[in-house]
């Protein structure tokens, strides 16, 4: 397929008795061209078929436009007003203030550390686990098939029943605790696992982990089935195996994967909700409040709109620096 | 040292990883096992089960009491239409406007179309949750025609309403992108041979593109239904009344409103239900989806 230069697709655009043509007549014109140039057809409907994409686009750019640009450049906007989200007073321009209040304030400072906290340790740990994952169910072994399916069914089960699930795993005299006891025949007592500053937000961490790391698993699973046979042939006759295979042969051929999986778990990460939203509200002692359940308490519950919109463009910067940092360290290992 | 690949493990070998497969298989099952099992127990039954493995087995006093409660105190089956509606004309919806304008970015040679195409790959990198709230206050404020009577009314804010779970998650930059990719892998002799036999640019979509693009409208069908099903941050701020509740809204205000555990257990069975079949049903469809997500992401 030739490419078509837009220059000249203008001139022939312009062509008159071809733009005003109505595109039943188009085709009528098109059926003796058929001898020529597939190129020649394209030229003749070019107006027609400019407008026509232009309307088969329309849906979806204006949908785009209402429910993501406006809300994005209203993020911007109203960061910097008192605007609330039920007023009858217009919102007024504040300036920085809010950003001002928000670095003042402890509890913002506490959600960006407990999300930093949930991230640093639910991304390596998430990402690797899968990777584990998606090599024992990589083996040609029987039943992978069926590993692969059990290890995925927590992915498509939503988060607001995994957590309630999970609340009821945590309850001091739930699963978890009843197991302990069991196993270690009432040597060791578990502990209100939700309820405890410090273990509330590694419960949560080992619950999402085990929710989504199917999820990796199986993005893994496609980056592995992408590496050719030979290449381990080839490093298999040089005399590699095991530790040295995966690490001259795997973990290289893996680096588009890789940068998939860290981005989307990060993001991921950084937008905690549910679990806290589902399991513990922030408590005890605010040591599982983030960053996202802090927006939706001031901007919703509270109806401080300008005040989360404060909170929400830090928190967009923040996710758009740590994926802009990790796609280029990515690229420039490459 | 024998090579390691993997028809070649020694046997110990490969006895403890699947040893290890076993394991993390129960991990995975357990709780969702356990969480079906309970459903049909009583309270009672639930605690003085969890000490034996008969907290995974459906033994002793089984029924289908949790169930009648969920419904006795909650419209649970109207929940759960609203969250079937919801989610699939946000599929439908979702496949119709993503295809159309990917067929157009993909197929047809028109000005602007590299920089429409730019513009929606960048919305990928924006989540959701950096402009929920902006969005909440937006909706608040977009007018929507209602029929009231036999007239048409013009009403203002999108609270409490079936559109704002469904308008905002139609266009899809993603979804878009996958439709692109696929589209771009028919050969386009098919189209000039259709536009030889008189075929509208509309025609070749619906007749010949859309038909052979199955597996990518699975994709983005899969794609779209897991999130829509289980969305819970946008209704739980935009959606007030238990008339256009979805689920899982639904049972995080049942639980705050009871801590019979067998209810829970049942209602959470419930909306699991329906996902987990449809897996297991395509399960294959479901995989490749989200492999292909990675991969072309």
């Amino acid at each position: 397929m030739p490419d078509i230069k837009p220059d000249t697709m203008t001139e022939t655009g312009r062509a008159p008795g071809v733009t005003s043509a109505p595109r039943g007549a188009d085709h009528a014109n098109a059926r003796p061209g058929v001898a020529k140039a597939p190129r020649q057809r394209r030229h003749r409907g070019h107006t027609g078929e400019a407008l026509l994409a232009l309307a088969m686009t329309t849906p979806a750019v204006v949908l785009l436009l209402v429910f993501f640009v406006v809300p994005v450049a209203l993020m911007f906007g109203l960061a910097f007003t008192n605007a609330r989200l039920i007023s009858p007073r217009p919102a007024e321009f504040t300036g920085t203030e809010n950003f001002t209040m928000l670095f003042g304030d402890s509890l913002f400072w506490a959600s960006l550390r407990n999300t930093a906290y949930f991230a640093v340790v639910v991304v390596p740990v998430q990402a690797g686990l899968a990777l584990v994952l998606a090599m024992l169910v990589n083996a040609k072994v029987r039943g992978r098939n069926f590993f692969r399916t059990v290890y995925f069914i927590p992915v498509v089960t939503s988060m607001v029943v995994v957590s309630l699930l999970w609340r009821f795993i945590y309850e001091p005299d739930g699963l978890l605790n009843q197991l302990i006891s069991t196993v270690s025949f009432g040597a060791w007592e578990g502990t209100d696992w939700l309820n405890n500053p410090s273990t509330a937000m590694p419960a949560i961490m080992i619950m999402s982990i085990w929710q989504a790391v199917g999820f990796h698993m199986v993005i893994w699973l496609a980056g592995l089935q992408t590496i050719p046979g030979d290449l381990y042939e080839a490093a298999a006759l040089d005399g590699a195996s095991g530790w040295r295979l995966f690490r001259n042969v795997t973990w290289p051929s893996l680096l588009q994967t890789r940068t998939f999986v860290l981005i989307t778990i990060t993001i991921a990460a950084f937008s905690l909700f549910t679990q806290i939203s589902v399991m513990t509200q922030g408590g005890p002692l605010d040591s599982t409040t983030t960053v996202v359940f802090m927006a939706v308490r001031t901007g919703y519950e509270q109806h401080a709109t300008g005040y989360a919109a404060a909170v929400s463009l830090v928190f967009f910067v923040i996710v758009l620096t740590i994926s802009l940092v990790q796609r280029f360290l990515t690229r420039e290992r490459a | 040292m024998a090579v390691m690949t993997p028809t070649t493990l020694p046997l110990g070998r490969t006895l403890s990883l699947q040893a290890v497969r076993v394991l993390l298989l129960l991990v995975f099952a357990f709780p969702i096992v356990f969480m079906f099992v309970s459903s049909f127990k009583p309270d009672a039954q639930i605690f003085a089960d969890l000490t034996s493995w008969r907290a995974f087995v459906p033994v002793g006093d089984i029924s289908l009491d949790n169930y009648r409660g969920v419904f006795d105190r909650v419209p649970a089956g109207r929940m759960l239409m609203n969250s079937i509606g919801v989610s699939t004309i946000t599929v439908v919806l979702g496949i119709f406007v993503n295809s159309l304008a990917a067929f157009a970015l993909s197929r047809m040679r028109w000005r602007g179309q590299r920089v429409i195409l730019t513009g929606i790959i960048a919305t990928l990198i924006v989540p959701f949750e950096t402009f929920a709230l902006p969005l909440v206050w937006w909706i608040n404020k977009l007018p929507w025609l209602e029929m009231q009577g036999f007239r048409l009314v013009l009403t203002e804010g999108w609270l409490d309403t079936y559109q704002v779970q469904v308008l905002p998650f139609v266009a899809n930059a993603f979804s878009i992108f996958l439709f692109y990719q696929y589209f771009s892998s028919i050969p386009r002799e098919l189209d000039e041979a259709a536009r030889v036999d008189g075929a509208s640019w509309f025609g070749i979509y619906r007749r010949i593109v859309m038909p052979l693009s199955g597996p990518a409208v699975a994709t983005v069908a899969i794609l779209t239904f897991l999130p829509a099903w289980n969305s819970y941050l946008w209704p739980l701020m935009v959606v007030q009344s238990e008339e256009y509740r979805p689920v899982m809204v639904g049972i995080q205000y049942f639980f705050q409103l009871n801590v019979a555990w067998g209810q829970v257990m049942a209602y959470a069975s419930m909306i699991t239900v329906p996902v987990l079949a449809l897996f297991l049903a395509f399960q294959r469809a479901f995989i490749g989806s989200i492999a292909s997500a990675g991969v072309k992401g």
